[in-house]
């Protein structure tokens, strides 16, 4: 293979996307939930390098932010508190019914993704011309003033995500609380 | 674009090879001879209680969720500084990057202190909550 820029992206892609699916391979089949999420970390790692290859690198600086940083940290602590990493805890997710829903969801994700692969170009809306070495600033214009009561929204549907939070997991006074709850080791 | 991230792949492949070659020395040129003591996760450290696989408090989940809506938050604030420059005036910005007089405007401003005001609101409720209190 040559040394053009196209052969060095179709490697990128190749490279990356290949250690994506076999991360995601990965993640479904192990058996510690601990483990499954680190491999659902590389996945989303290598997503972020093919938003690089798209010329998109603050959607993939986001995705490592946000989906391999933070969502992450809530999986772990699901798990955390969940009790999944004994064996006699954990859920036996080989049950004729649960392959069953794996299955139908899956084959609705693989109609899916055929469908939105077959959809004409025209139907997506174009990519903003990049400015220079500034690649932030379309997407930051685009979100600011075409799609800005979008983002104003987004800021009730974080207050709705806080109070939520807040609501479920805090208990409301002492008083409230019942017999003494063993509060985990490092309480 | 993509020789941009030249650096990037050179500083991966140091990585790699730096990691391969320290894991590798250390398994070729070492002499194992465990004893009880080198065995424990933390040397001279205090002895494990329990199993660390224990239910842990809801506690830590509270605290995550909400460091994930901060953080998300966070993340809007970086393109708004971008941009905002362009924000704040309502004519083209003249070749130094100044927006020419009178042109200014507090749209870029009041756009993010709507946002803000909005998620401030969020804020004082966990505070006045004592989410951010450990008991």
């Amino acid at each position: 293979m040559t040394w053009t820029a196209a052969g060095v992206q179709l490697a990128h892609f190749w490279i990356f996307g290949a250690i994506a699916i076999a991360s995601a391979l990965l993640f479904v089949t192990r058996r510690s939930p601990v483990a499954a999420a680190l491999w659902l970390v590389n996945t989303m790692f290598c997503l972020a390098a093919l938003y690089v290859l798209l010329e998109a690198p603050f959607v993939g600086a986001v995705q490592v932010l946000v989906y391999a940083g933070a969502i992450m940290v809530v999986f772990l602590f699901v798990v955390m508190l969940l009790n999944l990493g004994r064996d006699d805890a954990r859920l036996d997710l080989r049950e004729p019914g649960v392959r069953g829903a794996a299955l139908l969801v899956g084959l609705l994700l693989a109609v899916e993704l055929v469908v939105a692969s077959r959809t004409p170009a025209e139907a997506t809306a174009p990519l903003p011309a990049a400015e220079g070495t500034n690649v932030v600033a379309p997407v930051a214009r685009a979100l600011f003033t075409e799609h800005l009561v979008a983002f104003e929204v987004t800021s009730v549907l974080l207050l709705a995500a806080i109070v939520g939070a807040v609501a479920l997991a805090r208990r409301e006074s002492p008083a409230s609380r019942g017999p003494a709850v063993p509060e985990g080791p490092a309480a | 674009m993509a020789s941009a991230y030249l650096p990037v792949l050179l500083l991966l492949a140091f990585v790699i090879a730096n990691a391969g070659l320290i894991i590798g020395a250390s398994h070729l040129l070492n002499k194992r001879r465990p004893t009880p003591e080198k065995l424990q996760p933390y040397e001279s450290g205090i002895a494990p209680l329990g199993d660390a696989r224990d239910r842990f408090s809801v506690k830590f989940y509270l605290v995550a969720m909400l460091f994930i809506v901060f953080d998300i938050e966070t993340v809007f604030l970086v393109p708004w500084g971008v941009l905002y420059r362009e924000l704040s005036c309502v004519m083209p910005r003249l070749a130094d990057g100044a927006c020419p007089a009178g042109a200014v405007s507090f749209f870029g401003l009041g756009e993010m202190l709507v946002f803000m005001a909005i998620l401030v609101v969020g804020f004082v409720y966990v505070w006045k909550k004592g989410a951010l209190q450990w008991d």
